[in-house]
């Protein structure tokens, strides 16, 4: 069976802060479920599936946050897979849905990095316990950024791919970000601003790198009948895809992510083709992220990426592909380290028609968001959406 | 020129699946599986192949040569070093750090060498330095 059509998001909401020094993460979870009921016009008992990444808390924390929630669902799902998580779950909250085990389901994410002055993308960071490749990767010093540096560095070599290109990324989200009253970085830069600002780990700089922010945001989906009843535009699951990508037993190759395996699915459950898709929100953790990610997704060929992002082409209103209009991950937020969730949200905004005037994609009926988890570098998943107005 | 310097290593985490490639790293040998089953070589190793699942994999000793695959050096660091995966003349790709070179000559496809770098308190770790 599929899930095409068969799941809507009714609720959206995105915590306006980024650096919440007084508030919990429960606190913060529970503020963006709130603010997604109203957004739907729904309550909170009329939610009967809840999804929460495991990481969000610790421990059993997706137990923890139902019980402070108050919450009384028929299903739950607390899969982690890092950053791309709640894009996953946005597939799996329509599989479900689909099958009628709920109806209404809640997805949350909330964090506090910046509060807790978490030097996210710099440091080495140990598992509670250790993993299997614990002993073969930690003395070696793998942090979050020299990780997708390490991708970057080989798309340099095997694709002539350069930091100016990679450049014109960032230089595009804050073309967006600048419309966005809560972005952290609303200035407009320039290819040279990002080449010039200091290295951080080779060949990337501290532009080329997502902000380290606090907040979190929350989806609200249902069944068509729900959906209909209420009173915000239509936009609907018409088609989703994930899988993992690894070290491959030692066959390690960085010159492509996840997307290859995540994107087809989705795309052919959809029926659509990648040069269909009106506006796209593509996980940038790193600026090498979203060019590996729009190729293997199809909207360029492989290696292609470079030229394709270059000269405002993902700027909306002049280029051909606009992304992350909210000003993504690179200039807006990436509450918890984690910034699918938000792609979702500035995908089901265009598609409302309720993105920023300056940015708002013309008769935008179709969207895709896609994420990368974990690290590009090691092992990582891919999640694929694409949603339609209906 | 930026020179690299020995940095404070954390201990490997070890466990009886990986104490022979630990007790090997202490005598200066670094150690892979390959598969009886299948043939294919694998690292990181476990006690089966992770290709074809067979548990007739064997500990081989690797030659010590190797080309850089990718890297990228660590600026923002107390004391900046320089990640790397490894490709061994055997086939498999590890992670590791290049070392006891100018941080600013690092190349891809560069041919390097085997050595062991001292760990806080537990063994030494394989590391590769400029052919």
């Amino acid at each position: 069976m599929s899930i095409k059509g068969k799941a809507y998001i009714v609720g959206i909401y995105e915590h306006p802060t980024r650096l919440a020094t007084d508030k919990t993460v429960p606190q913060l979870h529970a503020e963006v479920a709130a603010g997604a009921l109203a957004d739907a016009g729904l309550t909170k008992n009329d939610i009967d599936g809840y999804f929460c990444a495991a990481g969000d808390m610790t421990g059993l924390g997706q137990l923890s946050m139902a019980d402070y929630l108050g919450l009384k669902t028929r299903h739950i799902d607390s899969t982690d897979v890092g950053g791309s998580s709640y894009i996953l779950q946005v597939g799996h909250a329509a599989e479900v849905i689909a099958l009628g085990k709920c109806d209404i389901a809640l997805i949350t994410l909330a964090g506090r990095p910046r509060a807790e002055g978490m030097a996210t993308g710099t440091q080495t960071r140990a598992p509670e316990r250790p993993m299997p490749e614990s002993g073969f990767e930690l003395p070696y010093g793998p942090a979050t950024a020299n990780m997708y540096a390490m991708a970057a560095m080989r798309h340099m070599y095997q694709y002539g791919t350069t930091s100016e290109q990679l450049a014109w990324i960032k230089v595009a989200a804050s073309h967006h970000a600048q419309y966005n009253p809560h972005a952290m970085l609303k200035n407009v830069v320039t290819v040279e601003d990002v080449v010039g600002s200091p290295v951080i780990a080779d060949p990337l700089h501290r532009l080329d790198c997502c902000v380290i922010s606090d907040g979190g945001g929350a989806i609200i989906m249902a069944k068509p009948e729900i959906a209909k009843s209420l009173k915000r535009p239509l936009v609907k699951v018409i088609g989703a895809g994930e899988a993992p990508k690894h070290q491959m037993g030692g066959k390690v190759d960085l010159t492509y992510s996840a997307a290859v395996w995540s994107g087809p699915p989705a795309f052919a459950e959809a029926g659509v083709r990648p040069a269909d898709i009106k506006y796209a929100s593509i996980y940038d953790s790193f600026t090498i992220t979203v060019l590996m990610q729009l190729e293997d997704l199809g909207f360029c060929e492989k290696g292609q990426g470079g030229r394709f992002v270059s000269d405002g082409n993902l700027i909306a209103g002049t280029g051909k592909l606009p992304f992350n209009t909210d000003g993504g991950g690179l200039c807006n937020n990436h509450p918890s380290n984690r910034g699918g969730l938000t792609k979702v949200l500035e995908a089901v905004r265009q598609l409302r028609g309720e993105a920023h005037p300056n940015v708002q994609v013309k008769n935008c009926d179709l969207a895709l968001a896609h994420g990368t988890g974990g690290s590009l570098g090691t092992r990582h998943a891919g999640a694929t959406v694409i949603m339609e107005r209906e | 020129m930026a020179q690299a310097q020995d940095r404070k290593l954390a201990a490997p985490p070890v466990n009886f699946e990986t104490q022979p490639f630990w007790d090997a790293a202490a005598q200066g040998k670094l150690l892979y599986k390959k598969c009886a089953a299948c043939g294919e070589p694998h690292f990181y190793p476990r006690p089966f192949c992770p290709f074809c699942f067979s548990d007739k994999v064997e500990w081989q000793e690797a030659s010590g040569r190797g080309t850089i695959y990718t890297y990228s050096v660590m600026r923002r660091a107390p004391v900046p070093y320089a990640i790397a995966y490894v490709t061994l003349a055997e086939g498999p790709t590890m992670m590791s750090n290049i070392v006891d070179c100018d941080l600013d000559a690092i190349k891809i496809g560069q041919a390097v060498k085997l050595v062991f770098k001292p760990s806080d308190s537990g063994p030494p770790v394989p590391m590769f330095a400029p052919a």
